[in-house]
């Protein structure tokens, strides 16, 4: 350490200890320059460099918080379109349920009617068809009656006797309904 | 930086771990007077460019995606920042610029002073002597501004037993006053002592067969010093931040 010293103190001109730190002739001006150098760092710090980064991370913090509640809205968004879609669809079926069983009613309607109608045509042509039967019927009855009656008279005539019409009449007419 | 001084001195192994601290006039010859414009002044300027740099310059933009220096600046911030709030509480947050100022100056002083050639600010008592006596002078005066005679109860502990509370009322005043003494010796030693034993391997390279050696240590110290450098300056100011907090939260 002793050549050392001497170096020291030849580049300082001090007589200075073996540490150029506890050389004290020098600290006046080391001190002198470190508050300088405080000062300006500290100056530069509080009025500039400090607010901006302030301002830069809170502008940040914003446009994140911005950006999620964006992303809320858009989310909330979504889950209204999309019931609104379900909403939409529960309609579209709800419609389409309600055509068809109008439709199915009208058809029903349209079937009723119809067959109301044939229905109503059948009775009729069956109606005629029994009038007609009976018409023939009667008409055959009558025919019988006549010929019964006829052949009655004739009978009774060839059998010498004298037919009276009245009396064989009322004996045909009471033999038809036993 | 030895050279200037050694150019003709003796030969062989010649160690002069020391001679990279000397503080010196940039022109001229003479005396170091006041104002003399020294390698401190250089390389304190420098450290004040470099602030600049990054935290006035690298935030210009004011980028709300910042650029790599600009996510350095704001990464400064938010360390400080966060230590000041974690560790002195919330009120402490109007010492933050101020607190700022400290871990910029040390943390820029310290890797500046491991460029090879350069000079290191903080490894000389006059520097960090300021600094801790500048934090023990605002932590004593915001202690009695701000809770009066009350800050006094930082020394008598309450938790201890009525008996013992003037023993430690003693001990406790000491460690006090002892603080800023420690508080300015553990960044200039560390800082100091990294450097002179790089110097002193370095010496060692002269030898050829050891120099290999020689140069691994450099490298192994260079990377340890790296460490220090950023260590300590973390540790004066979370220091600085626990001493903030027992000014303004003085009991126990």
């Amino acid at each position: 350490m002793a050549t050392e010293t001497h170096a020291a103190d030849a580049a300082n001109g001090a007589s200075a200890p073996g540490m150029p730190q506890l050389d004290f002739s020098n600290w006046g001006n080391q001190i002198f320059w470190l508050l300088v150098t405080l000062v300006v760092i500290y100056f530069v710090l509080s009025r500039i460099a400090l607010p901006r980064i302030a301002a830069v991370l809170a502008e940040r913090q914003g446009t994140i918080t911005n950006d999620i509640a964006a992303a809320e809205d858009l989310k909330a968004k979504a889950v209204e379109a999309e019931e609104a879609y379900n909403k939409a669809l529960a309609d579209a079926r709800a419609e389409a349920q309600r055509i068809i069983a109008e439709a199915k009613a009208e058809i029903q309607a349209d079937l009723d009617a119809a067959t109301a109608k044939a229905d109503a045509e059948i009775a009729a042509r069956t109606a005629e068809g029994e009038k007609k039967i009976a018409e023939i019927r009667a008409g055959a009855m009558q025919s019988v009656e006549e010929v019964a009656r006829d052949t009655a008279a004739e009978i009774v005539a060839a059998m010498g006797g004298k037919a009276d019409a009245k009396t064989v009449a009322a004996a045909v007419a009471d033999r038809m309904k036993g | 930086m030895a050279t200037e001084t050694h150019g003709a001195e003796e030969g062989g192994l010649v160690f002069h771990p020391m001679d990279q601290f000397i503080v010196e006039p940039l022109f001229g010859e003479g005396a170091v007077g006041f104002f003399t414009v020294t390698n401190v002044t250089l390389w304190m300027a420098i450290a004040v460019l470099a602030v600049i740099v990054l935290m006035v310059l690298g935030t210009s933009r004011r980028a709300v995606i910042p650029s790599r220096t600009q996510s350095i600046a704001e990464l400064a911030y938010g360390f400080v920042y966060k230590m000041v709030e974690d560790v002195a509480g919330k009120d402490a947050v109007a010492f933050f610029p101020y607190i700022m100022t400290l871990f910029m100056f040390i943390v820029f002083a310290n890797f500046l002073g491991l460029i090879p050639m350069s000079f290191t600010t903080t490894s000389h008592f006059a520097v960090t002597v300021v600094l801790a006596l500048m934090v023990f002078v605002t932590v004593t005066i915001v202690g009695f501004v701000k809770n009066g005679a009350r800050f006094l109860e930082l020394f008598w502990v309450k938790s201890a037993p009525l008996a013992l509370r003037p023993i430690l009322a003693i001990i406790e005043l000491i460690s006090y006053f002892v603080r800023p003494v420690s508080h300015s010796i553990r960044l200039a030693g560390n800082v100091m002592a990294g450097h002179a034993v790089i110097k002193v391997f370095a010496g060692f390279a002269a030898i050829a067969v050891i120099s290999p050696v020689s140069v691994v240590a450099i490298t192994a110290m260079y990377g340890l010093e790296v460490l220090v450098a950023f260590i300590q300056a973390y540790v004066f100011t979370i220091l600085t931040c626990v001493y903030l907090k027992d000014a303004l939260h003085p009991s126990h």
